[in-house]
């Protein structure tokens, strides 16, 4: 990318935070305020909290989250394969043949070692 | 090459607005509106009707109504990342549209595409502002410091990651075919009714629809809003405007995958009579109209079932598939 475009994406960025902040400033203006320490209690469906609200979750969100790590690293290395392949012949084709089959022997791994079941 | 800087940096700010109001206007209001007189009939009955004439200026009426609220912030919530969440959702549905060419000028001879920036990266680009919408919905249900929200939110973003990957296979076989990553160039590549990448890269194609719905967490993957489960999972919390903003933003990424969807496989803004832009968008509005149509016919899967989904029958199958694409090209092409 050159560095305009960096300058068009910051600016999205920019002008879009400033957009979106607008509605919560008119909100801010326009609403009525009152602070309640019950408006302000946790929703629980209508009880009082019970228990720390930061709970202990399962480690297999973890395990989806660094699979979904390696085989997004392999989906980068696919992308400037994609469109140089045609150029490269044959053996650029066979390459990346060999290189996904060995990821996916590794996503098969996954599967068998119950590393993808539940969440 | 000479860059006119104050010139560059007025017309991304002025585009920067055209974009966001097309977008609230558009995908949030009309957009929501869409859904819910589609959904009416899908269902046998009418959906709004009082409001405006036919129900038009519904969603009007509701943002007027959501500008008034007030603005709780849960006692226990950590302030800052709570506030700030809706914002990243809301940037990160605008950013897409950077790549979105809405269709082509003839200005005395040569033709100027209709689109922000032309970036030669541009599908990944687009692939990565859609990823930054996990980080939002992460900060939302954790930052809320409430058990529901932070289920909801680990729950959607495992979703969201675990679809990210079929949606890149399927971005990636239409790359290898059209030989760029350039949105203009994607279009540009597809000639005529069967020359459109929806009949050549018919399995990316559905791999792109059924990604995409679960990106932008539509029934049926809506499990981590799922109203009967989770009571509204990372926007438990949300009240008023920012609820909106959250809204709008998921609004927003739907358009955009459905624009995507149109550029990369719909043959973007080709057509035989009307301008570019007439073709377009109604284009664009097939895939929308077909989106909701999934959303009111089918239940709701589970998250094991979701994760399955992606992991274990889409991703294999969009790798498969770009073997067997660069099979065909490489051997099979002249």
């Amino acid at each position: 990318m050159l560095l305009v475009d960096w300058l068009y994406v910051g600016i999205f960025v920019i002008v879009g935070a400033i957009m979106a902040a607008l509605p919560l400033g008119i909100v801010w203006v326009l609403s009525p305020r009152l602070a309640l320490p019950q408006k302000r209690m946790t929703y629980e469906s209508g009880v009082v909290p019970f228990g720390q609200a930061w709970a202990q979750f399962n480690v297999r969100y973890y395990l989806f989250g660094l699979i979904f790590v390696i085989f997004d690293v392999e989906v980068i290395y696919l992308y400037p394969w994609a469109i140089v392949f045609r150029q490269l012949g044959k053996f650029a084709f066979v390459e990346m043949l060999i290189f996904l089959v060995i990821l996916m022997i590794g996503l098969a791994y996954a599967w068998r070692k119950g590393a993808l079941e539940w969440a | 090459m000479e860059v006119n800087w104050p010139i560059e940096i007025a017309r991304a700010v002025g585009l920067a607005v055209t974009v966001f109001t097309f977008l609230a206007v558009v995908a949030a209001m009309l957009g929501v509106l869409l859904e819910r007189k589609i959904g009416g009939w899908i269902q046998s009955r009418l959906g709004p009707k009082h409001v405006g004439r036919q129900g038009l200026l519904q969603t009007v009426a509701d943002t007027i109504k959501l500008l008034q609220k007030e603005h709780i912030t849960p006692q226990a919530a950590d302030a800052v990342i709570f506030n700030s969440a809706p914002l990243i959702v809301a940037v990160a549905g605008l950013l897409d549209w950077i790549v979105i060419p809405f269709g082509v000028v003839h200005i005395g001879g040569t033709a100027i595409p209709l689109v922000v920036r032309d970036l030669n990266i541009g599908v990944l680009f687009f692939a990565a502002m859609a990823s930054l919408t996990v980080v939002g919905i992460l900060a939302g249900g954790f930052a809320s410091n409430n058990k529901y929200s932070l289920l909801g939110g680990l729950r959607s973003a495992s979703q969201m990651i675990s679809y990210e990957l079929p949606l890149a296979t399927a971005l990636i076989a239409v790359a290898m075919q059209a030989g760029t990553l350039s949105t203009v160039g994607i279009v540009k590549a597809q000639d005529g009714w069967f020359g459109s990448f929806a009949f050549s890269q018919f399995p990316a194609f559905v791999i792109f629809l059924i990604a995409a719905t679960a990106e932008v967490n539509r029934v049926p993957f809506d499990l981590p809003e799922a109203e009967s489960e989770l009571v509204a999972g990372y926007f438990s919390e949300y009240t008023g405007m920012r609820f909106a903003l959250f809204q709008l933003g998921e609004y927003a990424e739907m358009f955009a995958m459905a624009a995507l969807a149109t550029t990369l496989f719909l043959g973007g803004w080709k057509g035989p009579v009307l301008p570019g832009l007439v073709w377009f968008l109604i284009k664009m509005y097939a895939v929308v109209f077909f989106l909701m149509w999934t959303r009111w016919t089918f239940p709701r899967l589970r998250l094991d079932q979701l994760l399955n989904l992606s992991w274990k029958v889409l991703l294999p199958a969009g790798l498969i598939w770009i073997l067997l694409t660069g099979f065909a090209i490489t051997f099979l092409a002249k």
